[in-house]
């Protein structure tokens, strides 16, 4: 067990996560495409410099590499920022690694309006989709650094591949030390039955958390969930909203089409039609600036979340 | 050789540049001040002494047109559009503020001047090969320019890149490696080596050249032999010096992106007018 309460970063968070597992499995390796300084892997160089690989600018290649190292037994991670990861190495990640059925844990840092001031061309949303198209593996993003480190360890512990997005800067800590995380299953952060509040992602549950306490103050009262694993879908939980609630509302920092939301609709549509709305970016392109001006302009905000759950609440 | 009164304008020109980018970044807070430098007059000798362009046309059909693929390095293609008059210069002050028309990578949809869009390495080298294949289809007399980074060689598409560009001769196409031996996390030899750089362009068939990328006399040598020939693309391998000009940068090695406010700024250009005044530049 570690207490990641101290860490200024979500990226410190997964590098801790990836060096304990290092210091406990032989066979972990870690590969990056010139972007060690950004998430921090060089402090994994400095421990393990035989373990190391920086791929240089060619992401496609290093998830290729990575494939063929775990095709020997190794357990590659592998860095790029989101954008590169899913969309520049997709095919390479969809047959060397899916196909293939190699185990790689691929991360994509700066999801969604995390970017900033990289802007439109590293603002990643649609790796959601891209990466909810590939059989057989995780896709996480956790809420908080801590069960970012938990989550991180657990997927490496299914042996299956994993996708986690991971916003670089700055960290929430939501849940301490001791909190059970359970990979693939969604975490109900408050209780309510008027309608389910769906979030996933730090930026949302984030904005989602707040914006319950206002719907709270007006007498609405929502149910709250941290959806850290978007690949499995958690159908039980989700139902279970569902039912309790009737109405739902998914956030997430991505794309409508494959996103998450998508994605419970197509579930619910089967099981348990329900009323829903959604927030995400939709048609929209990314852009740059910073993430208060970001958040506004893509209505990843609290108010936003409320006006959509009133609006869902009328009819 | 560029006559005297050409050079002294050139250079005189780049350290206004160099100067614009600066307080371009530093007005924001932080940026990529190394790369934008090292291809000061590279863009200088394009722009003020090259490219048939009209910047109060901006889209005119038959122009010559650059392509920076290493699109992080923005800020010094913005400061050089602004003072041709693209633009107003005030908009140097909106680098990266939300709502601004100059990202941080070149967006050809945002900023007039801009002939496209980049910012995921190597994708524009391919954009640049279809443009000079585009201007030869229909046939402009037009040539296209293509700026890529030492470290973005390292991606596949560039290799790709160039052996289309090969296979259709296109003479029409000048592409410069800013030979900076510098990427983000570090010295290129020690993360992907680059170092035989020529041998390998030459290996996919193009006309190469390496100069002192910092040189206007050479430059200017550089891109006349390279319009001289027609019956294959050429690449110029400029030797450069990453962060040039801004000292706080030079010969460092985390200068990819760096963060300094508006008074580290005039301090740093107060610097490098020292310097050039000492005639070292
Ligand atoms: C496909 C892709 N991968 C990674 C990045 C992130 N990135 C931006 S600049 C850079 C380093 C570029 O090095 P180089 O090409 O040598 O440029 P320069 O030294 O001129 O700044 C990296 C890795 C990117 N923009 N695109
Ligand atoms: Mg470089």
């Amino acid at each position: 067990m570690r207490d990641t309460s101290s860490l200024n970063n979500m990226r410190d968070a997964i590098m801790v996560a990836i060096e304990d597992l290092a210091a406990e499995h032989p066979e972990v390796v870690m590969l990056d495409a010139d972007l060690s300084s950004c998430i921090g892997s060089s402090s994994f160089q400095k421990l393990y410099p035989e373990r190391f690989f920086n791929c240089g600018i060619a992401e496609a290649n290093m998830v290729g590499v990575a494939a063929g190292l775990s095709s020997m037994g190794l357990v590659p991670f592998a860095h790029s920022f989101g954008c590169f990861s899913s969309r520049r190495a997709y095919d390479q990640w969809f047959l060397s690694v899916g196909y293939a059925q190699q185990r790689v844990h691929l991360i994509g840092t700066d999801p969604g309006i995390t970017a900033q001031l990289n802007g439109g061309t590293h603002m990643p949303f649609e790796d959601i989709a891209l990466m909810r198209e590939v059989p057989g593996i995780y896709v996480i993003e956790p809420s908080d650094a801590q069960s970012l480190y938990e989550l991180t360890r657990q997927a490496y512990a299914t042996g299956k591949s994993s996708y986690t997005r991971v916003p670089r800067k700055g960290a929430t800590h939501r849940y301490p030390v001791g909190t059970k995380f359970e990979l693939g299953k969604g975490i109900v952060l408050h209780e309510g039955s008027d309608l389910a509040i769906v979030a996933t992602g730090e930026v949302m549950v984030n904005a989602a958390t707040k914006a319950v306490e206002t719907l709270e103050a007006s007498g609405v009262h929502p149910m709250l969930i941290d959806l850290h694993t978007i690949k499995p879908l958690d159908t039980e939980l989700l139902e279970k909203a569902a039912k309790q609630c009737g109405r739902m509302l998914v956030c997430e920092n991505g794309r409508y089409a494959g996103g998450v939301g998508e994605g419970i609709a197509a579930h619910l549509a089967r099981t348990c039609p329900t009323k829903m709305d959604f927030l995400n970016v939709g048609e929209r392109y990314g852009e740059v600036g910073k993430l208060p001006y970001l958040a506004q302009a893509f209505g990843f905000t609290p108010e936003r979340i409320v006006e959509l759950a009133e609006g869902l609440l009328k009819n | 050789m560029l006559d005297a009164k050409t050079l002294g304008k050139l250079q005189d020109q780049a350290l206004e540049l160099r100067k614009m980018t600066i307080r371009e970044i530093g007005h924001l807070g932080s940026g990529h001040i190394g790369g934008s430098m090292s291809i000061i007059e590279l863009l200088t000798y394009l722009y003020y002494h090259e490219m048939r362009i009209d910047p109060s046309d901006p889209k005119k059909v038959d122009r010559d047109r650059l392509v920076c693929s290493k699109g992080h390095a923005g800020p010094a293609v913005y400061a050089t559009l602004a003072s041709k008059g693209y633009f107003p210069e005030d908009w140097l002050l909106t680098l990266n503020q939300g709502g601004t028309r100059l990202p941080s990578h070149c967006d050809m949809n945002k900023t007039p001047g801009v002939d496209f869009t980049t910012g995921s390495l190597g994708q524009g080298t391919s954009a640049a090969v279809g443009i000079a294949l585009g201007q030869r289809l229909l046939k402009q007399d037009a040539r296209t320019f293509l700026i890529v980074g030492d470290g973005e060689s390292q991606e596949g598409q560039v290799w790709e890149a160039a052996e289309t560009a090969a296979q259709w001769k296109l003479g029409n196409l000048i592409a410069f490696t800013d030979f900076n031996k510098l990427q983000l996390d570090g010295w290129t030899d020690d993360i992907v080596s680059m170092d035989d750089i020529d041998t390998r362009w030459l290996g996919f068939g193009w006309h190469v050249q390496r100069i002192p990328g910092h040189d206007f006399n050479q430059i200017a040598e550089a891109v006349e032999r390279a319009k001289a020939v027609l019956d294959r693309p050429s690449m110029i391998i400029l030797d450069t010096i990453k962060s040039k000009g801004f000292i706080p940068g030079e010969g460092i090695c985390a200068n990819h992106s760096m963060a300094f406010d508006s008074e580290a700024a005039e301090k740093a250009i107060a610097e490098l007018e020292a310097r050039t005044k000492g005639g070292k530049e």
